[in-house]
């Protein structure tokens, strides 16, 4: 009786394709990454069936967390330099080329511009620690208000955002949007999460 | 005719035959860390956004024209997710009804034939300061959804406030 024998294959395999696919989904991934910008506060935003996306650039983003802290983010860092000069030259603070730098690298922030100044004197990782506590937005002291304005008259294209947290309180996000308007600004847009449209009413 | 370098063997110069295959185990290892790193730093999407205009602030308001009564609805946000609506002035005492953000609830309303069968009709929302931006954005999204064109949001009135402490009570 002949003995049956069992078939050996070869267990290295060609891994050519695999990795010919690796490759091309790592440059896939590469080239359409934008990294995360770390934001100064995590908010959990509201959901809706609008499909309209926000742009890329050009955006001024408002953010309100769940304490009723409001910051202030505007993308694009030549932007941010020269808003920075502006508010430095209506609020009489100087602030070095360093201090500039640091300001355009940042994408929100949350300090009133009397300490942005130490904030900004900070090291990175102390600054992600350190509890910012809103841009001011009362009548007394609107900076939220200057800033907006001035960013305007930086750049005229920007769209306002607003981000804010599903459990902050209706009068702050009121207060912001009368500011807005204020500020002769009538449009502008609330950042939500998807959700899907129901079909059938 | 070139010279041979070494001539100690007689014999053809064999060139020695490399194995052609080489262990991609490593290159593949290294081409997944990298998928996984930039899938995760990546942003997919988008983040959605809702357009809103406000109604510009007016400087007189005597120029403004009046809302007739069977053209106006009022839905107020109250706390707790709680939403109220009327239909009319707040003058005529209106029977005010507590109504949700499901799509049973202020849905079905913007929907029937009451609303949507006048053209005029306007829906004032109404949020009190106990509401949460999250009943802003969902009744928004609800006047979106059902094709409300004409509403407006609009600020608190203690008429609105006293409809609602009479009618439903605490």
């Amino acid at each position: 009786m002949p003995k049956v024998k069992v078939k050996r294959t070869n267990p290295s395999l060609d891994m050519t394709p695999m990795v010919d696919l690796f490759f091309l989904l790592v440059t896939f991934f590469m080239l359409t990454a934008t990294a995360r910008p770390d934001e100064a506060v995590i908010v959990d935003t509201p959901s809706s069936a609008s499909e309209i996306k926000i742009p890329d650039t050009n955006v001024i983003t408002i953010t309100v967390d769940k304490n009723d802290r409001v910051f202030f983010g505007v993308d694009g860092q030549q932007t941010k330099e020269v808003l920075l000069d502006k508010i430095a030259g209506k609020y009489g603070v100087g602030f070095t080329a360093e201090e500039r730098k640091t300001f355009s690298l940042l994408s929100n922030f949350g300090v009133p511009v009397s300490q942005l100044k130490s904030f900004l004197a900070m090291e990175s990782n102390a600054r992600k620690e350190v509890n910012q506590p809103g841009i001011p937005i009362d009548s007394t002291r609107n900076e939220l208000g200057d800033w907006v304005l001035q960013t305007r008259l930086t750049n005229p294209q920007v769209v306002i955002a607003i981000k804010g947290d599903q459990d902050t309180s209706y009068p702050t996000i009121k207060r912001v949007m009368d500011i807005l308007q204020e500020k002769k600004v009538d449009r502008f847009n609330l950042i939500t999460d998807m959700e899907v449209k129901p079909t059938n009413l | 005719m070139q010279q041979q370098a070494d001539s100690g063997k007689g014999g053809k110069k064999r060139a020695k035959r490399q194995s052609t295959k080489i262990d991609m185990t490593p290159l593949v290892d290294l081409a997944a860390l990298l998928i996984t790193f930039f899938m995760l730093t990546t942003t997919f999407n988008k983040p959605q956004t809702m357009e809103i205009n406000m109604p510009k602030k007016v400087d007189n308001p005597e120029e403004q024209i009046a809302l007739k009564a069977s053209n106006a609805m009022t839905i107020l946000l109250g706390e707790d997710d709680k939403l109220y609506y009327y239909f009319g002035l707040a003058e005529d005492n209106p029977e005010v009804i507590e109504s949700n953000y499901s799509p049973g609830g202020i849905r079905k309303v913007l929907v029937s034939p009451q609303v949507k069968s006048n053209d005029k009709m306007t829906v004032m929302v109404k949020p009190m300061e106990e509401s949460r931006y999250k009943n802003v954005v969902d009744i928004l999204d609800e006047l979106k959804i059902t094709d409300t064109k004409r509403f407006a949001m609009v600020d608190i009135a203690e008429s609105d406030k006293k409809l609602v402490q009479e009618q439903i009570g605490n």
